[in-house]
Parts: structure tokens; C-alpha cells; sequence
């Protein structure tokens, strides 16, 4: 199952190095990370969306995580009311043709339009997990040249 | 004043009295500083020994080793050491030189990612960039590394860093806000485990190194004759708990004993204080302890309920949280359990499966050698071990009576952790016998510290347990690869002339009767004394649970 958890930790040289290290070392998945400074610039926040086979893992990680010197809090938002956006860019084929169905498709998502060069175009999508996956399933249909994502960022 | 001069004062101000350790290009700011320093200074011959050594004084004191060593293969020498401080949970302060800071990344001389290489094996470390960090850091460091669960923590100190000039300002508080060590029990926890403890019929406590880096011996003492429970230990455990009461059980374990085994296998309740269900310990998890309630106290949260699922967590210190215990079980003094039927069943075991060993005197057995050494100490000695057979048999056949006497390798099992382990504890204890029980295999691993011992004078004993092989590994192929002794055969030097070439004493004992006049010898002797013991060459460790059997199947040892 997938969690999301958030971290805060100390904003300085090396802590990322550590989280990435402890999932490593001890066989455990990242799915996505997002990491980016706070109000205080001394601290950053983390949030990670990881894979965990069950509970037993789940607890570790979490254990492990608040281990770390570097770590402030650690939680795990995935049973809470948490607010959560990712960000994918996707450039798309754009032909003539197409104009309507993507023009519809792209209002039915709430996405932008942020660019168009000959025959392709890149859209944005800013939303919650549930329909960033579903647009990502849907946008196929229109020829995905290329995509990007960012990791999960959650408020609770 | 330099960078150089405020690590020295630093140091001087955490009680560093001895610093083990190896120079080098990207740290002679720091030994100029070291030349006229009030702290004594032991010139290893190798920086991984210089790692053990810190490592050996820090479990025979509880204090804090210190090692320093210079930058790139300097630093990597000192991992193995670190990597085994790291595993069994021991305080030590590594301080590397590194090239200067406007080359770090530059691929210099010497240059090496020393905090990225130690990272997973350090609980924490530092890059200095700054002198004016550095007292700070050090603070920090040596705070980290003592408190909570111990650890090594690295300072990695450019040597620009160690010249810049700064004033000196000492940290009077230091404060870490991602590091808050539990110490005290959560009073409704200590309650449960007490319901579980009244409840129980077949208690058993189960000893781990946690006990003695808390100094909880006493209070584990206390609660074991409080409630009549037997006691079992780890191999970090040992000297927690007196080997020779009638409560110990010994070592659990692979090579612990057939009554450890099963009364773990049969109790109804296992308080498990300061240690880790290590594989080792555990065997195949779903056989351990399978009736038993657990409860479990470490200092480390992540400790709990990593293999074994607990029923009552005590995060804390252990010396506290039993202390807190031995309270609440005053107040319940009449709704103790009753342990007799228990412990009539343990005495049967013992009595039924003893440790045991061939009593002839055809060749000579490891064995008896220990348990000679044990009685010409009086259980007074340090001993310190390399890894293997040696490890195991000292671990089965001395019997300690205190904590900090029994000091080995047991998380990473470094071979030629034991002879710079026994320098270190002798260092720290000069008054007291230390040996180190050796095999021909490891003791090779790190012989070249002779030539400190000898020239720092440094008396420690060297027996070792010399069978023409690695021993353990023959072993495994006798037992599980049809005796086809792969690269396990091993020649050694005369280590007789060996340690007379490096100004010390060799003996070599072939004989029974000639085991005891060495000892004795070696006892009396005011030099460093290297015993050639040789053993029967194909002698095994019994008993032993196969990798991954539960542990109350046991092969081996039987009388």
C-alpha cells in the first residue's frame, strides 16, 4: 500500500542524502519525494509517498525516519484529511484535427495549456493524486510524447 | 586561536584522555598540536586498529574512545572500525583530516567522501567548513555519540579548517531539536508489563548489550532474584548478569546453551531488556519463543518490534525503566508469580544437557584452555575475542561476572577486532588482565599491532586457539558442504618468533599438562605474550542451531 508521509528536517547539506540512504539500505521504496524549505528557513519539509508491504514496514520506516538526528517530525498523513496536489507536465500531439477533442478534454480536467509549438503542446496538470492518475490514464489517448511529475506536497 | 587548538581544547573539556590513532598529510596541524597535548596519544600501526583500540576503551569504561586518522585511505581504514562500533552500539569519536576546502570535490590527493562512505554506518557525522563551527560540532558530537542508543559519530575537519584562526567560545548548552532521547518508561506501559509479569508462570529475562551500556546490571540483578527469573544473555550481553548464578542460563542463541534455548522455547513470558532479536539469537522467528508474551525496554524504538512483534514496548532507558519496574512490582509484592515448578524444569535441563566437551588428553581442547584462563584470572580478567570459534568458545567457557569484561565483535563480526580491542581496554584499565582469545585466522588480521603494544608498552595476552584453520567456516563446510575445506586450510608464521621479533613473549603449548604454567607465565610476565595454543585442528563449536532452525534444535554437545 501507498502512504504518504511528512517529514520536517533540518534544511542543511547532506539530510537528503540520508533519507535516500535509509530507504536504500534497508530495501524500501520511494514512489515520489517532494522537498522544499518552509516559513523557516532553517527547516525544510519532506513529503514522501511510499510503498510498504504492510504495517510491520510501514512502522519501521517511520521509526527509522525519526531515528535520523536531522528529523524534527515525521508523520504519516495517509489515514488523516490531508490535502495533496502533484504536478504533471505532459506534451501531447496537437494536430489540427484533434483541436476540439483535446480543447473539451482539457476543460473536463480543469488543465492549462501552457505552450504550443508546431503539432505538440504542453499541459499542466495541478491537482489531487486521485485525478492527476486519472488524467494521466485519459491523456493517453491523445499521444504522449513526453511527461513529467513532481513528488506528492500534503497539508493537513 | 587555530581550528587545531580548539578541537585539542575541546577534546580536553569532554575528558578525552587518550586518542588512538595514525597521522598523515591532512592532519599534522592537529598532531602539532598533539606533540605537547595533556592527553595521551597511542601510535597504532594501522587505522583500523586505532578504531578498534577507541572502540575497546569505550566498552571497557563506557566512556568515549577517541580515533583520528588522516584524510582518503586514512578515513577508509577507519570504517571497518566504525562499521563495528556502529553495530554493537558503542560511543566513539572518529576524527578524519580532509584535503582543504576549496578542494573538496576536485578529486585531490587523498581525497576521499568520507561523510558520504560513512553515512550508514555512523549515527551521525560532520563536514567542519568553518572554525567557528567547530566547537559546536565537537559538543554535538560527542553528546550524540554518548547519549540515547551509543554510537560512532564522525568529524570530518579540512585542514585549512584546522589553520583558520577563530575565537574560542564554548557551547554552554547544546540543542539538538531532532534529538530527544525517551529515557523514562511510559508509566501506563510499565504498568502492563507488570499485569503480564504477575500473570506469568514461566518467565525468562533475556540480556542484551543495552543492560551494559546503561549500567542496568544491578537493577537486572535485582529484578531476577526479586522474582526468581532466569536470565539468558547475548553475546553483547555477556557480564550483565553473573555467569556463575544459579539464575544465568548463559547465551541464547546459535551457540548458546541447550537450556537457554529451551527455556526460551518454553516460557510463557520473555522480557527482553536492551536487546535487539538478532538472527543469531532468534533463529527461524516463527519458532521463537512461540508461547511467550514479550515484553521488550530499549532506549531505541526502532528496535522494537523490528522482528518480533512485542506485546508491551517500553521505550527508555533500561537502567530507569527498571528501576521504575522494581517499584511498581513493591507495590504488588503479594501477586508475584511463583517460579519454583519453572525453575525446577530449568535445573533438570541443565543437569540433563550441561555444556560439554571431550575430556581427554589426547589432544588439547579449546575448550579446557578457556576455562583454565578463567580460573588462573578468577573471573577477573577483560577478555576481548577476534571472530569465529575463538569468539564462541571464549563466549561458552568463561563465565563473566561483570559488565564490561567480555568484549567482542558481535553485530558485524570483524575479524582482528580483538587484539586492538584489548589494547584499548588495557589502556583504560591498566590494573587488570586482558586477554585476547584469538584464532590463527584473525589474530593475522592485525598483528602488526604488536609493535604498539610493545613500544607503548601495553602488556596485553594473546592466547590463541591455533587449529591450522578458519576455524568456523571449516566447521560450516564439515557440517553443510560435505567437509570439502575450500580455501579454509591456513599456515601461519612461528608466532613464537613472531612476537620475539616484535620484543614480546611467545609460548607455544602443545600439551594438556603445559596449558596452566603458561597461563600462569604469561600471567606473571611484564610484556606483551603471545600463546601459541595448538589445538585439535578439526574440534567444533557445540552446541549450534543450524541457520534459520528454530533454536531448541540443536545439534551437537550432547553428553
Amino acid at each position: 500500500m501507498r502512504h504518504t508521509i511528512s517529514i520536517l528536517v533540518e534544511n542543511k547539506p547532506g539530510v537528503l542524502a540520508r533519507i535516500a540512504g535509509l530507504f536504500s539500505a534497508r530495501g524500501y521504496n520511494i514512489s515520489s519525494l517532494a522537498v522544499g524549505e518552509t516559513q523557516d528557513p532553517e527547516i525544510s519539509r519532506m513529503t514522501l509517498v511510499v510503498e510498504a508491504k504492510d504495517e510491520r514496514i510501514l512502522e519501521q520506516i517511520i521509526k527509522q525516519l525519526r531515528k535520523l538526528i536531522d528529523t524534527i517530525t515525521v508523520a504519516d498523513f495517509t489515514k488523516k484529511d490531508f490535502v495533496g496536489r502533484e504536478l504533471a507536465l505532459v506534451k501531447i500531439d496537437y494536430k489540427r484535427e484533434n483541436q476540439r477533442k483535446i480543447s473539451s478534454f482539457l476543460d473536463k480536467y480543469s488543465v492549462k495549456l501552457l505552450k504550443r509549438k508546431e503539432d505538440k503542446a504542453i499541459i499542466e496538470i495541478c491537482a489531487n493524486p486521485d485525478k492527476v492518475k486519472e488524467f494521466l490514464k485519459d491523456v493517453r489517448a491523445f499521444g504522449v510524447v513526453e511527461l513529467m511529475r513532481t513528488g506528492r506536497v500534503a497539508m493537513l | 586561536m587555530t581550528g587545531a587548538q580548539i578541537l585539542i581544547e575541546c577534546l580536553r573539556r569532554e575528558g578525552v584522555e587518550v586518542i588512538f590513532g595514525y597521522p598523515g598529510g591532512a592532519v599534522l596541524p592537529i598532531f602539532d598540536q598533539l606533540y605537547e597535548a595533556p592527553i595521551r596519544f597511542i601510535l597504532a600501526r594501522h587505522e583500523q586498529a586505532a578504531a578498534h583500540a577507541a572502540d575497546g576503551y569505550a566498552r571497557a569504561t563506557g566512556k568515549t574512545g577517541v580515533c583520528i586518522a588522516t584524510s582518503g585511505p586514512g578515513a577508509t581504514n577507519l570504517t571497518t572500525g566504525i562499521a563495528t562500533a556502529y553495530m554493537d552500539s558503542v560511543a566513539i569519536v572518529a576524527i578524519t583530516g580532509q584535503v582543504k576546502t576549496n578542494l573538496i570535490g576536485n578529486d585531490a590527493f587523498q581525497e576521499a567522501d568520507v561523510v558520504g562512505i560513512t553515512r550508514p554506518i555512523t549515527k551521525y557525522n560532520f563536514l567542519v567548513k568553518d572554525a567557528r563551527d567547530l566547537a559546536r560540532v565537537i559538543r554535538e558530537a560527542f553528546h550524540i555519540a554518548s547519549t540515547g542508543r551509543p554510537g560512532p559519530v564522525l568529524i570530518d575537519f579540512p585542514s585549512d579548517v584546522q589553520t583558520q584562526e577563530t575565537q574560542f567560545i564554548w557551547p554552554e548548552r547544546i540543542e539538538i531539536r531532532g534529538y530527544k532521547p525517551t529515557y523514562f518508561g511510559h508509566p501506563g506501559q510499565i504498568k502492563k508489563a507488570l499485569h503480564l509479569i504477575t500473570q506469568s508462570e514461566k518467565p525468562v529475562i533475556y540480556a542484551g548489550g543495552g543492560v551494559i551500556s546503561s549500567g542496568a546490571s544491578e537493577e537486572v540483578k535485582e529484578l531476577a532474584e526479586r522474582l526468581q527469573i532466569p536470565v539468558t544473555m547475548t553475546l553483547m550481553g555477556l557480564g550483565s548478569f553473573p555467569g556463575e548464578h544459579t539464575l544465568s542460563l548463559g547465551m541464547l542463541g546459535m551457540h548458546g546453551t541447550v537450556y537457554a534455548n529451551h527455556a526460551v522455547t518454553g516460557s510463557d513470558l520473555m522480557i527482553a531488556i536492551g536487546a535487539r532479536f538478532d538472527d543469531r539469537v532468534t533463529g527461524r522467528l516463527d519458532s521463537f519463543a512461540p508461547d511467550a508474551k514479550i515484553i521488550h525496554i530499549d532506549i531505541d524504538p526502532a528496535s522494537i518490534s523490528k522482528n518480533v512483534k512485542v506485546d508491551v514496548p517500553i521505550v527508555g532507558d533500561v537502567k530507569n525503566v527498571l528501576e521504575q519496574l522494581l517499584e511498581e512490582i513493591e507495590l504488588k509484592h503479594n501477586q508475584l508469580p511463583n517460579t519454583k515448578a519453572w525453575l525446577k524444569t530449568i535445573r533438570d535441563w541443565k543437569r540433563k544437557y550441561p555444556l560439554f566437551y571431550k575430556k581427554d588428553d589426547a589432544g588439547l581442547r579449546p575448550q579446557y584452555i578457556i576455562e583454565q584462563i578463567y580460573e588462573l584470572t578468577k573471573a577477573e580478567a577483560i577478555i576481548t575475542t577476534e571472530v569465529g570459534q575463538n569468539q564462541m568458545w571464549a563466549a561458552q567457557w568463561y563465565k563473566y561476572k561483570d559488565a564490561h569484561t567480555f568484549i567482542s565483535s558481535g553485530g558485524l563480526g570483524t575479524m582482528g577486532f580483538g587484539f586492538p580491542a584489548a589494547i584499548g581496554a588495557k589502556v583504560a584499565c591498566p590494573d587488570k588482565e586482558v586477554f585476547d582469545i584469538a584464532g590463527d585466522g584473525s589474530i593475522q588480521m592485525n598483528i602488526q599491532e604488536l609493535a604498539t603494544a610493545v613500544e607503548q608498552k601495553i602488556y596485553v595476552k594473546i592466547a590463541i586457539l591455533n587449529n591450522s584453520y578458519l576455524g568456523m567456516v571449516r566447521q560450516w563446510q564439515e557440517l553443510f558442504y560435505k567437509k570439502r575445506y575450500s580455501y579454509t586450510h591456513i599456515t601461519s608464521p612461528d608466532f613464537v618468533k613472531l612476537a620475539q621479533a616484535y620484543g614480546a613473549v611467545g609460548i607455544r603449548v602443545s600439551k594438556k599438562d603445559e596449558v596452566r604454567p603458561a597461563i600462569e607465565r604469561a600471567i606473571k610476565t611484564d610484556n606483551v605474550v603471545m600463546i601459541d595454543f595448538r589445538i585439535e585442528p578439526e574440534e567444533n563449536v557445540f552446541p549450534m542451531v543450524p541457520a534459520g532452525e528454530a533454536i531448541n534444535r540443536m545439534i551437537g554437545g550432547m553428553a
